[in-house]
């Protein structure tokens, strides 16, 4: 049954967790939890992250299927993009009638 | 405190529905911080929470037919065990997981076919919870399934297991089906209940790869009041609060 993600010798493999909320638009990283399969940790999801009326869909992705970046490339990765502020959208002037951009 | 044996009829009824629902609580309670994951801790709280809302509503609309000024926690809390009318399925001991979940699946199956009937009950009370009710059932039911397919077609030892979880669980299914209270039109017969229950169990159970078990004997009383040696003792954790201090309030 088991999938096979990180699952070591001993416990279960880790999933992450995705809410969509009653009123969003996108689903959301709300946790992690373990699960011995994608079944299952659709329903520890459900018990764990949504028993107070928080969402009305879910996503479990494995953990192991998550790429991250490494924190030794945070300098190259996100420097660059705070000097730069004619990137942010604030340098225009709102035509007239437009109700929003 | 009077006994129950002189309630009117649909007093004991919800009275006998309410028992089922909380007994099966505060033993499902018992598995917090206990079960193999913290994942099923919350999961089997989640089941027992659900479980205690559905007797709240009964246990309070017995005490409100009764007209004798007993609320739920008078109910809940101040009744010896022969005053109790739950099956003795709900009060045994929790066992291993494997006895919990086969006992969760007897018993969620068994729910999922009452309150489907109650949904058409003329009792507006009655009709009402069932409407709420149906959709927690068919979770707890769900939950209790992933694992019985899990535990029974795993590896030898989760088969070996399950397998005995269903032989211990199963003398008290029978219980379930016994004839209740004659309110018809309001009350489900219980024993028009039997037959999808039997088709969903059976079926859960060959995909399963797990024996339907044959026991040789079976238990007997609950509803009257005849109880197992075990309810006593819980209720003694249950009711300690409550009786050492009358009345407290948070």
């Amino acid at each position: 049954m088991t999938e096979g993600h990180d699952s070591g010798k001993r416990g279960w493999p880790l999933w992450e967790v995705f809410v969509r909320p009653r009123r969003g638009l996108a689903h959301q990283h709300v946790g992690s939890l373990h699960a011995p399969d994608a079944a299952m940790a659709l329903r520890n999801a459900r018990d764990v992250y949504t028993r107070r009326g928080e969402g009305v869909s879910i996503w479990v992705v494995p953990s192991s299927a998550i790429m991250a970046n490494s924190p030794d490339e945070k300098d190259p990765f996100f420097d660059p993009a705070q000097d730069k502020v004619y990137r942010h959208p604030t340098f225009y002037d709102v035509p007239e009638g437009a109700k929003q951009l | 405190m009077s006994g129950v044996r002189t309630l009117p009829p649909l007093a004991a009824y919800a009275l006998a529905l309410g028992d089922d629902a909380l007994i099966l609580a505060q033993r499902l309670g018992e598995w917090v911080a206990h079960a193999p994951q913290i994942e099923e801790d919350v999961a089997l709280a989640n089941i027992a929470l659900d479980l205690l809302g559905q007797a709240r509503t009964l246990l309070s609309y017995a005490g409100e037919i009764e007209q004798a000024g007993r609320d739920e926690d008078d109910l809940a809390y101040l009744r010896d065990d022969r005053d109790f009318r739950n099956v003795q399925l709900v009060e045994i001991p929790n066992g291993d997981f494997a006895v919990t979940i086969a006992r969760q699946l007897v018993f969620s199956a068994y729910q999922y076919e009452l309150y489907t009937a109650l949904l058409g009950s003329g009792d507006a009370t009655l009709a009402g919870l069932a409407g709420k009710a149906v959709k927690e059932v068919a979770y707890h039911r769900d939950h209790a399934v992933q694992w019985v397919l899990r535990l029974g077609d795993g590896t030898e030892l989760s088969h070996a297991r399950m397998q005995a979880g269903l032989d211990q669980v199963w003398p008290y299914t029978e219980e379930l089906f016994d004839p209740a209270s004659q309110l018809p039109g309001i009350a489900a017969d219980p024993a028009t209940l039997r037959p999808a229950w039997e088709r969903y169990v059976t079926s859960v159970l060959s995909e399963a790869k797990l024996d339907k078990p044959e026991p040789r004997w079976r238990s007997r009383g609950g509803r009257d009041g005849l109880h197992t040696e075990h309810l006593g003792h819980l209720l003694s954790e249950m009711q300690h609060l409550h009786r050492t201090h009358p009345g407290a309030t948070w």
